[in-house]
């Protein structure tokens, strides 16, 4: 019950778009048609479900304070944890890296899709915000951290998606010239998120 | 020198990371319900910015340009962790404030955008005045912001009860509890991209 309880928090109420603003740049870059986006979110997401645990044992078994004695008791004064942000993107970059190389032998047409987007990944707020959420907010084990870097994912998905639809949608209204672009989809993204708030009340 | 002053004064408005280049939105809208977390991470970013854009500037032609993504990230994750080192220590109450913002300098675009745009091919000085023009220019957008919604939000700038001391309460006044909210951040930089570009029509797009 707690990994649902985390798994829809992560979609709705800890939205990573609407409540924390992670992953902005691409979201305002990529938003144009939905069917790039939608590719960006699936690879966003399919980063966030890899990286997010694997940097979670990191944190757990390497870098926090006392991590280190399962090697042996006399380790339990390390800490590395002012490590973790470095070693975070480098697990990051990585996976990145390995994933792109995958989808590249596996599934040519995906690769296609995605071109250009899969590597900047690496540099995606939402992917290196999710470990930084996740080390802050000290889950109890692995199953929970799966479950709220896979709501986090699909959380972004939908934000993005939902943009795009009403950006393909924009191009048939009279906007005033200034605002056009950027400046619309900032308002509507803000517009959005209000409506996300109405999540905030519920109590999981 | 009319060519640095150039480089330094563009990405103060004309070409300005976040109204123009739309780089670094994510710390941009989180950090600035108050002005103080604001100025902070203005500061801090400028630092990174800077001296990022200084060191992968005087290794650009030693980089393989394979690798150079993961070269730019060590030197900017370096730097973050000296940032954040530095702010726990001074001003632990704002980095506390700050939270995960501070590492997320790391993928703040603004940073990794300079250095692939401007750092990689540019001399070591010439990247350092386009650091700091960078760093300030997302710093305006910050304050503007910080000021905007402390004031209107809290009633307060820099934790001084302003709107208190004026008398507002009194006469009826109330705090306008949306704009601490974040998605009305996002509407204050629509807000202010609208202004920006009707004023100056090269900026809009069709």
């Amino acid at each position: 019950m707690e990994y649902i309880n985390i798994f829809i928090k992560s979609i709705f109420i800890d939205n990573m778009i609407f409540a924390f603003f992670l992953g902005m740049c691409s979201y305002l870059a990529v938003s144009k048609t939905v069917k790039t986006s939608a590719g960006l979110g699936i690879a966003v997401t399919f980063v966030l479900l890899i990286t997010v645990p694997v940097n979670y044992l990191l944190n757990k078994y390497v870098l926090q304070a006392g991590a280190l004695t399962w090697i042996s008791p006399s380790l339990a004064n390390v800490d590395l944890s002012f490590l973790s942000l470095i070693m975070f993107i480098a697990v990051i970059a990585a996976i990145v890296q390995i994933v792109e190389m995958v989808v590249e032998k596996f599934s040519p047409a995906l690769y296609n899709s995605l071109g250009i987007f899969l590597p900047l990944i690496a540099v995606n707020c939402a992917v290196m915000g999710g470990s930084l959420f996740m080390q802050q907010r000290d889950y109890s084990n692995v199953g929970e951290v799966i479950s709220f870097s896979l709501g986090s994912g699909i959380g972004w998905f939908l934000a993005i998606v939902g943009i795009a639809a009403i950006r393909e949608k924009l191009r048939y209204s009279h906007i005033p010239p200034a605002l056009k672009g950027v400046g619309i989809t900032f308002i509507i993204t803000g517009l959005m998120g209000l409506a996300f708030m109405s999540f905030m009340g519920i109590k999981l | 020198m009319s060519n640095f002053s150039k480089i330094f004064t563009t990405p103060l408005a004309k070409n300005n990371p976040i109204t123009v280049q739309v780089l670094g939105i994510c710390s941009c809208l989180a950090v600035t319900a108050q002005l103080k977390p604001a100025v902070v991470m203005a500061i801090s970013v400028t630092v990174v910015v800077a001296l990022s854009n200084l060191i992968i500037s005087c290794l650009r032609n030693t980089i393989p340009p394979r690798v150079r993504i993961i070269v730019q990230l060590v030197v900017v994750s370096t730097l973050v962790i000296l940032v954040n080192q530095v702010l726990q220590a001074f001003v632990y109450d704002v980095s506390k404030q700050l939270s995960v913002y501070v590492g997320l300098i790391i993928t703040n675009c603004i940073v990794m955008g300079r250095l692939e745009a401007f750092a990689m091919s540019r001399k070591p000085m010439e990247s350092v005045m386009d650091g700091i023009g960078n760093g300030l220019g997302y710093g305006i957008i910050l304050v503007i912001l910080g000021f905007v919604r402390e004031l209107f939000g809290s009633g307060t700038l820099w934790g001084y009860p302003v709107m208190e001391k004026l008398g507002m309460y009194k006469i009826g006044y109330e705090n306008n509890g949306l704009v601490i909210m974040a998605p009305m951040a996002l509407i204050l930089v629509g807000l202010i991209i609208w202004i920006q570009r009707t004023k100056d029509k090269e900026l809009q797009e069709d």
